[in-house]
């Protein structure tokens, strides 16, 4: 038998061995390949990984809530190998194989955030603490994106974001755990405005009415700014409650205010509200400065324009996409989501799906659900194939930059859901900013919190 | 100047009459039953699901496919033709074309049974229960309503679309023999304003001028006495309810063009009514009326960019900031009784 000359058992040599190889921190170099692998946010350990769908189902956004939710089951169908594959068949690059993610079958849970931030932030705490979400996606205001993405931030799980336009998403709220494919107001401003320019002249007076958040902020500033380049001038700006109803005594100052142009800078339901009434105002009929009186809706989507019928014919907008375009992938989607519901897919269903496939190629481009190196993978991507031409997700503030779409109600729908015509495509080299413009702080990836 | 002034106060008689004709309702019930009823905004939403459902019958279509036509996503495209105007031609068109006046024949019954059911149902089990408890079924109820009618419609605003003659804005200014186009306001809205006139004007000469209409006021004022005549006071109070009912129905029914009506319309409008009540004097229906218009003015003028100027955000709290004033200053409100809710 060994026995050491000093009298110490073999027993105890390997114990003191051992000791010292642990305390000279050699373990970790010997472990630390997969020691991450454990130590992240809910990482799936079954043969399931679960998404967490925060959706506006009630409120006044809660027609994109509703189609968000469905080209998210339709994302996760075609994930899991099911149905006709839709944008999976497009992609390039991609690392999708149609068999979930890492081989784990995708699984989801939704929460009804009724188009409020704290509410969207307590069904995103929920999410992902009882239902162990990978990731939450979702939403259709950039006061619930922002209030969602700083928690997710917290609590390291990558936000994906649903419809969010403001500014200060990728701004100075930026975080480094929240990634945007929709567009921005600002972008907005630089496709807009050359088309007013073009189509109303460069003498004009604008009278803004803005939701009262941070959405509303930026896109009037970003507008503003856009419009007075052209040589407009600004009456009045007056900000209005999300979810007002009636704006009719919004709308009374407007008829004797010198302006020609009102702009509408409301989305979802409040938009179809306030365009309505501005139309029973008679502000579509009435001349003013000797020109005809003209309403804008800088943010416009198919559901809006299709709720606010009649009256959105000729009315210029902004759209992040449209279902008729020619691209591969613009029609595959439309023949995936019209296959399965019945109707084209909105701007809002088209950002939803997008963003599933996005994070699910990403995790399988970085071979693991740890959300730093899933970040790593979604930085800097290039890829093309979804609809919007070929698209950067920009390192800097998580942006996606991509073409930009302006569009107008249509004068001549031949159907239901021909209700807006795309009148220009702007390139994404023009709609390309500085990063910096708005500010903010990305924030470390590392070390990823766990969210206990 | 006068014209934006005109326009604001158009404006708040216009917001006015919907706070009026929800708080008369109101009154009604706790003028004669004495019950605090936190499901009259339903009552009021109820009245404009009447206008959807009416028009959702009147708009049902036939769906055949196009083999020849296809749609953007592939497949045979739907072809929809409206049964109505099938069945009935020019004169199907006018149903719908007139669908929101129209189906105040429909919601005048409906809410009258509502009603009725509402009161003998639940209602009258809390009429010697305390105020607090009534509150808490009536919310209760309002809550039962609305999720009903979520989940019947879904949770998206229906528009309702007015008649096409009735679209756009009246030139009032032109009618007055002033400059064209200085004062406009939208048609639909100065006929909602009317209407209310109607339906108050109504109820008041209904309760001042029948018999059946002073037995109840004679009930309101004691209740005791009145039964001690042999008269059968409940009953009679129950038709209030129901008749309350309906003038809720009915004010839901033509608001319709002007918002279109979700699950959530009831609330959105009850907090404000029962501010106007309060506001009013608790029991008093001139005061409801007169608080209703009284507080829809001050929200449209508080609205004015130059009154914003000088108090920010004071479209959003003039109304409860007034209801404060009024209350410190006129404790039974504006035109209030003395008795009610002083026990």
């Amino acid at each position: 038998m060994f026995r050491p000359s000093n009298g110490m058992s073999r027993r105890r040599l390997i114990k003191t061995g051992m000791a010292g190889i642990l305390a000279t921190g050699v373990s970790p170099l010997i472990f630390s390949k997969g020691a991450w692998a454990q130590e992240f946010c809910n990482n799936p350990t079954g043969a399931t990984v679960t998404f967490g769908l925060n959706l506006p189902l009630t409120g006044a956004y809660a027609e994109e809530g509703a189609d968000e939710q469905k080209a998210y089951e339709l994302a996760i169908k075609h994930l899991n190998g099911e149905g006709d594959g839709g944008l999976i068949n497009v992609l390039k690059p991609t690392a999708l194989k149609g068999n979930g993610i890492l081989g784990k079958k995708v699984e989801y849970v939704t929460s009804d955030s009724q188009t409020l931030s704290d509410v969207a932030r307590a069904g995103a705490t929920r999410m992902i603490e009882r239902d162990g979400a990978i990731m939450i996606t979702g939403g259709s205001s950039s006061g619930e994106a922002i209030a969602v993405q700083s928690l997710c931030q917290e609590m390291g799980v990558i936000f994906m974001a649903g419809l969010t336009h403001s500014n200060d998403t990728t701004g100075k709220d930026k975080r480094r755990y929240g990634f945007r494919h929709f567009f921005n107001a600002y972008q907005s401003g630089i496709g807009l405005g050359p088309v007013l320019g073009k189509e109303y002249g460069n003498e004009r007076r604008a009278y803004h009415l803005t939701a009262d958040y941070t959405w509303g902020w930026t896109q009037q500033e970003s507008i503003k700014n856009a419009t007075e380049a052209l040589g407009w001038e600004t009456v009045q700006t007056v900000l209005t409650p999300l979810g007002a109803g009636d704006f009719s005594q919004f709308l009374t100052p407007v008829l004797n205010s010198g302006a020609d142009v009102l702009i509408l800078n409301h989305y979802g339901n409040d938009m179809v509200n306030s365009l309505t009434q501005a139309v029973q105002f008679g502000m579509r009929d009435r001349q003013a400065n000797g020109k005809n009186f003209e309403i804008v809706t800088p943010l416009i989507s198919e559901l809006m324009a299709k709720g606010a019928g009649e009256n959105v014919k000729g009315i210029f907008g902004t759209s992040n996409w449209h279902w008729a375009l020619q691209d591969e992938g613009s029609q595959a989607f439309t023949r995936s989501f019209g296959a399965a519901y019945g109707s084209p897919p909105s701007q809002a269903a088209h950002t939803a799906y997008v963003q599933a496939l996005l994070y699910a190629d990403a995790v399988e481009r970085a071979g693991t659900f740890y959300p730093p190196e899933v970040i790593k993978a979604l930085e800097g991507h290039e890829f093309d194939g979804m609809g919007n031409g070929p698209t950067l997700y920009r390192a800097e503030d998580h942006q996606c930059m991509k073409s930009v779409l302006v569009v107008r109600g249509n004068e001549n729908p031949t159907s239901q859901f021909d209700v807006l015509n795309v009148v220009q495509e702007v390139s994404r080299e023009d709609s390309t900013y500085d990063p910096a413009m708005f500010g903010g702080d990305l924030g470390p990836a590392e070390p990823a919190p766990l969210c206990t | 100047m006068f014209e934006v002034i005109f326009l604001q106060l158009l404006n708040g008689l216009d917001k006015g009459s919907a706070y009026a004709l929800i708080a008369l309702g109101l009154t009604l019930v706790f003028g004669t039953l004495g019950v605090v009823n936190f499901a009259h905004g339903a009552l009021f939403m109820l009245g404009a699901f009447c206008a959807v459902a009416f028009r959702r019958l009147l708009t049902l279509e036939t769906v055949t496919l196009d083999p020849t036509r296809l749609s953007p996503w592939g497949q045979p495209l739907e072809v929809r033709a409206p049964v109505v105007q099938a069945w009935f031609g020019d004169f199907g068109a006018v149903l719908v074309n007139y669908s929101v006046p129209i189906s105040l024949l429909l919601a005048i019954p409906v809410m009258l049974i509502i009603g009725v059911a509402m009161e003998r149902g639940l209602i009258k089990h809390f009429y010697k229960r305390p105020h607090a408890e009534q509150i808490l079924v009536t919310f209760g109820l309002a809550i039962v309503l609305a999720e009903i009618v979520k989940a019947t419609f879904g949770p998206n605003p229906i528009p309702q679309p007015m008649p096409t003659d009735l679209r756009g804005a009246a030139d009032i200014g032109a009618f007055f023999g002033m400059q064209a186009n200085v004062i406009t306001y939208p048609l639909w809205r100065l006929i909602y304003f009317v209407f209310s006139l109607l339906i108050i004007g109504a109820v008041f000469a209904f309760l001042q001028f029948t018999t059946f209409g002073m037995v109840v006021r004679a009930g309101m004022a004691d209740r005791e006495t009145v039964g001690l005549l042999g008269i059968d006071i409940d009953r009679r109070f129950t038709i209030m309810f129901g008749i309350a009912a309906v003038v809720a129905g009915m004010a839901g029914v033509m608001y319709t063009p002007l918002l279109p009506p979700n699950y959530t319309l009831g609330m959105d409008f009850l907090v404000i009514s029962f501010v106007v009540v309060v506001v009013g004097g608790m029991g008093s229906l001139p005061g409801a009326v007169a608080a209703g218009f009284l507080l829809g003015i001050l929200q449209s003028f508080a609205s004015m960019t130059q009154v914003k100027a000088i108090v920010p955000g004071i479209d959003q709290i003039i109304i409860y900031l007034v209801a404060v004033v009024i209350l410190l200053l006129r404790p039974r409100g504006l035109l209030g009784r003395r008795g009610m809710m002083e026990a």
